[in-house]
């Protein structure tokens, strides 16, 4: 097998055409190749969440999947949020909460919280605090980031 | 007190209001720029062999090949870089008869903890890097490890210093009074327990990393730092690798997390340093988790027996503790690993009035990773000893806890004084604290529904603390001992042609808020609105000289700077706006961005002043010279500290089938003095309670007897992640400090130093109809659940 391959993608909706070696993280990739750099590496064994981002609309780990595996996917990450809706909604209620402070897990936090609000979540404390268990933030209690999230919902909802 | 009384005697706009952080947006559109986004022309990468042995002798290192691997660009080995880097020695003056070794960048002759760099390969990629490191043959003779700090001290036990004679690095006794007479006074019972509190560390979700650039034509070294004190580490670079301190440059751009971790001098990024000097280029290390875990500094691992003797009637007589701390190899540079024994010497129990105290301290070196000061240094272990054994001792006497502490506290109005083991106190409010605290949560409430709960087979428990923390240090903490570590800040305000403020201080960011709570100081201050202040921090070229943001002094020192800077440049902009409008500086003030008359009426804009003194000066008296900047700087003199108070509690619920232990709420009341933005610190409180509650009931860092760290990855480390975490309440109480005029203290580490307290005696609370009880850290299921064997065999 080659210890190089080429592959074709999407990204924050403009083409990449690249060729990768075969070992290449995707979130490396997307890092060092395209230096969109707002995806952040924590652990690089899929715990930490920093990574998270969105590869045909769901959500996951770049460090958990290869550059070669995205082929054909249409990567969104943070760069690439849309500058109005439900991930617009979220940093301003992540801004209004002070749901961040050194702002590491902050992209990733984000992904797993716009996938929530995508799969149609509620404004359940509990089942957000779940949602975002694979998000590992070290500088907030967590609950400003729950509050900030509960509230996007409830404004969608009215 | 200097500087004029009037700042607060009128409302004021934007300092105590919770406005949202302006550096946010960034963060939140993945804009910030952290350590590993840096990327520099011709940058090369490092990547390091580390011992696998945490105690052997290097016999030989063969790295021919990985010399002649793709990509490598160099390969050093600790004798290679000790040509070029001077050894460091973790001592200070002030901490008498403490002692450690030279240490290198990378081991030299023996490695003497697992994970301790070897070998350095420099390639063009980190991946190369790894690859190259495959390739590194090193020879190791395993030595007898002393890797358990119970029996570090033994005869026989593996001297990891042989020059040295032992491996005791640190000793300090505290006596006062005659704890052995008290004790056995005829009404007064004794409890004794033994606290065991784990080592854990601080898991920074952004890994250590430095990219290091020598420029060979200036003799410039540039550092990018991850970290919470560049000026401190300008002058370690500048000591070690022979450059002068003015052509290094330290620049913290965003740091993801730090928590004390980044503070202290790290082998791996010390030689990326000499590495970049060496190769005349841009070298970049970032640590990878499993590094992190291995050579990040850890924290606590104290062994304590402690008694604690208490009347009849619920007084406290006193303490005697002998607190055992194991610290690896080596006392980190320059800061010491004998601080946190230090501190819980001096800390515990001094919310409470009591006459007799004896203190006994060891620190004692052994092959693991090396300890260091960690947020909340001492606190935690402080906190658990005092309050731990008060509620113990109100259990032993049929007491409720609240109603012993309120014996025993310092009365509010008691202040200023000293506690038992001499330390400085003034405005403190430990009685208001607890009160608010048990209105906040319902006390007597939430105490009935636990009876009723107990009925039905559920265990609930309600524990708290009482606490001190230090905050905002003087020069006594570290710079009388040699270290070179600024105890002032300093901060400049200048006025730009647009009427903007620009200011920039020598206090740090690491996502408390730094940058936005100077801000506020300086538009609430100088009177401008507040998206009009541009904040520069994180670089040596640029700000004033200072310490940097830890030990919770940005706010209360670097915020006091920018309040007397703010001050001095209003004084100095209103000279200039008296003599052009022909009228008493005393009738102007500055307000949204003008200079107006008292009542508030606009005079004349600051950028119609800034631009008249810039570009039309010719306007102006030529006996008038107008300066539109100000820099101010700031010390404590007449306290060693500021220490802040509060009060906390916590509900939990233990399984006693499975022994888990879920924490239901969690509530806070913390007087750090004037609160400059309720919406950061109350966050910072909450999040600072959560590690707290990771080092109670989750995290530690697990050693094989031989000393092979067993747990290093982050699926094997237990954080505290969002489902486990309580909701936790939070209030303040505002005694400012009288030391300054902004009167603020610190807060960041209140949480992590008195949660675990609190999180303990609820646990021991809920347990405690049981007869069962646990005093280790943390205090897993398994624990507990042999504590409930335990209870049953007796």
């Amino acid at each position: 097998m080659s210890r190089y391959i080429d592959i074709s993608l999407r990204v924050n909706g403009e083409d990449v055409r690249a060729t990768v070696p075969s070992r290449l993280n995707l979130v490396d990739f997307l890092r060092e190749e395209l230096s969109l750099t707002g995806s952040h590496v924590g652990c690089e064994h899929g715990v930490c969440g920093a990574c998270t981002l969105t590869v045909n609309g769901d959500t996951v780990r770049g460090c958990l999947m290869l550059a070669a595996q995205a082929d054909g996917k249409e990567i969104t990450t943070i760069e690439g949020l849309a500058e109005n809706g439900q991930s617009a909604q979220l940093q301003a209620a992540f801004t209004k909460h002070n749901a961040l402070q050194c702002g590491f897990c902050t992209p990733g936090m984000l992904a797993s919280a716009l996938g929530y609000l995508n799969t149609g979540g509620s404004a359940d404390r509990d089942a957000i605090r779940q949602h975002i268990s694979g998000n590992y933030c070290r500088c907030t209690g967590y609950q400003s980031i729950v509050n900030a999230i509960c509230d996007v919902i409830e404004e969608t909802s009215i | 007190m200097t500087g004029p009384a009037h700042i607060f005697d009128k409302p004021n706009r934007y300092i105590g209001k919770p406005e949202p952080r302006a550096d946010a947006a960034r963060l939140l559109q993945g804009r910030g720029t952290y350590v590993d986004d840096q990327k520099l022309p011709r940058m090369v990468h490092a990547a390091f062999v580390r011992s696998p042995h945490a105690h052997a002798t290097i016999l030989s290192i063969n790295a021919e090949e990985a010399r002649a691997a793709t990509g490598v660009v160099a390969v050093y080995s600790g004798e290679d870089l000790a040509k070029h880097v001077t050894p460091y020695v973790g001592t200070l003056t002030h901490l008498a008869g403490l002692r450690s070794m030279p240490q290198h960048p990378l081991a030299v002759g023996v490695a003497r903890w697992q994970g301790e760099p070897v070998v350095m390969i420099v390639a063009t990629s980190r991946a190369l890097a790894e690859d190259a490191c495959e390739l590194v043959y090193v020879d190791y003779a395993e030595l007898p490890a002393a890797v358990d700090s119970e029996t570090a001290l033994d005869t026989g036990a593996p001297i990891i210093h042989s020059e040295l004679g032992s491996n005791l690095a640190w000793e300090r006794d505290v006596v006062v009074g005659d704890i052995d007479a008290a004790f056995a006074a005829p009404d007064v019972h004794v409890v004794e327990r033994q606290f065991r509190f784990g080592r854990h560390t601080g898991v920074t979700l952004e890994t250590r990393g430095t990219v290091c650039d020598y420029d060979p034509s200036e003799d410039q070294l540039t550092v990018y730092y991850s970290g919470q004190a560049p000026h401190m580490m300008q002058v370690i670079f500048s000591k070690h690798l022979d450059l002068p301190e003015e052509n290094i440059r330290v620049i913290s751009n965003d740091v993801g997390g730090s928590f004390g971790i980044k503070i202290h001098t790290y082998g791996d990024e010390i030689a990326t340093a000499a590495a970049a000097k060496l190769l005349k280029r841009p070298v970049k290390f970032i640590a990878d988790r499993f590094e992190s875990f291995l050579t990040d500094i850890h924290a606590r691992d104290h062994i304590v027996r402690a008694k604690m003797g208490v009347t009849e009637a619920g007084k406290i007589v006193g303490i005697d503790f002998d607190d055992l701390t194991g610290i690896g190899p080596f006392s980190m540079y320059p800061r010491t690993s004998a601080i946190e024994c230090n501190q819980v010497l001096n800390l515990t129990g001094a919310p409470y009035v009591m006459e007799n105290y004896r203190a006994k301290g060891r620190v004692v070196f052994q092959n693991k990773t090396l300890m260091c000061q960690y947020r909340a240094v001492g606190h935690p272990i402080a906190m658990a000893i005092a309050d731990g054994l008060l509620e113990d001792a109100a259990r032993k006497i049929g007491m409720d806890p609240v109603a012993l502490r309120e014996i025993n506290l310092m009365a509010d109005d008691s202040y200023p004084r000293t506690s038992a083991t001499g330390m400085k106190l003034d405005d403190l409010s430990h009685k208001r604290a607890l009160r608010k605290l048990t209105d906040l949560m319902n006390y007597d409430g939430l105490r009935a529904r636990q009876t009723l709960a107990r009925k039905k087979g559920i265990y609930r428990g309600i524990g708290f603390v009482s606490m001190v923390e230090v905050t905002n240090p003087s020069p006594m903490f570290y710079g009388i001992g040699g270290a070179p570590i600024a105890s002032q800040d300093g901060a400049t305000v200048r006025l730009d042609a647009g009427g903007a403020l620009h200011v920039s201080s020598s206090i740090t960011e690491q996502g408390q808020g730094t940058n936005a709570i100077l801000a506020q100081i300086a538009a609430g201050v100088f009177g401008v609105d507040l998206n009009r202040v541009k904040v520069t921090t994180g670089d040596t070229a640029t700000t004033p000289y200072g310490g940097g943001t830890w030990a919770s002094r940005g706010a209360g020192i670097g915020g006091e700077a920018m309040l007397q800077a703010a001050q001095a440049l209003k004084d100095q902009v209103l000279e200039v706006a008296g003599v052009m409008l022909q009228t008493g500086v005393e009738t102007l003030d500055i307000q949204s961005g003008a200079v107006t008359d008292i009542d508030g009426s606009v005079r004349l804009t600051l950028a119609d002043l800034a631009r008249t003194v810039y570009y039309r000066g010719n306007e102006l008296p030529n006996d008038l010279n107008p300066e539109l900047i100000a820099t101010r700087h700031y010390r404590v003199t007449d306290f060693p500290f500021v220490f802040t108070n509060g009060a906390m509690a916590a509900h939990v619920e233990v399984d006693i089938e499975t022994g888990f232990v879920k924490v239901l709420h969690f509530w806070a009341v913390e007087d750090c003095g004037r609160v400059i933005n309720p919406l950061l610190v109350d966050e910072q409180i909450r999040g600072g309670v959560v590690q707290g509650i990771g080092g109670a009931l989750y995290e530690e860092c697990h050693y094989s007897p031989d000393g092979q760290f067993l747990n290093a990855t982050m699926a094997d480390y237990m954080v505290p992640m969002a489902s486990e975490m309580p909701e936790i309440t939070i209030a303040h109480i505002e005694t400012p400090t009288k030391t300054s005029i902004l009167g603020a203290k610190g807060a960041g580490e209140a949480g992590t130093g008195g949660a675990p307290a609190a999180i303990l005696n609820a646990v021991n609370d809920a347990l405690s109809p049981l007869g069962a009880s646990i005093w280790q850290m943390p205090m897993t299921p398994e624990r507990i659940l042999a504590s409930l064997n335990q209870a049953d065999c007796n």
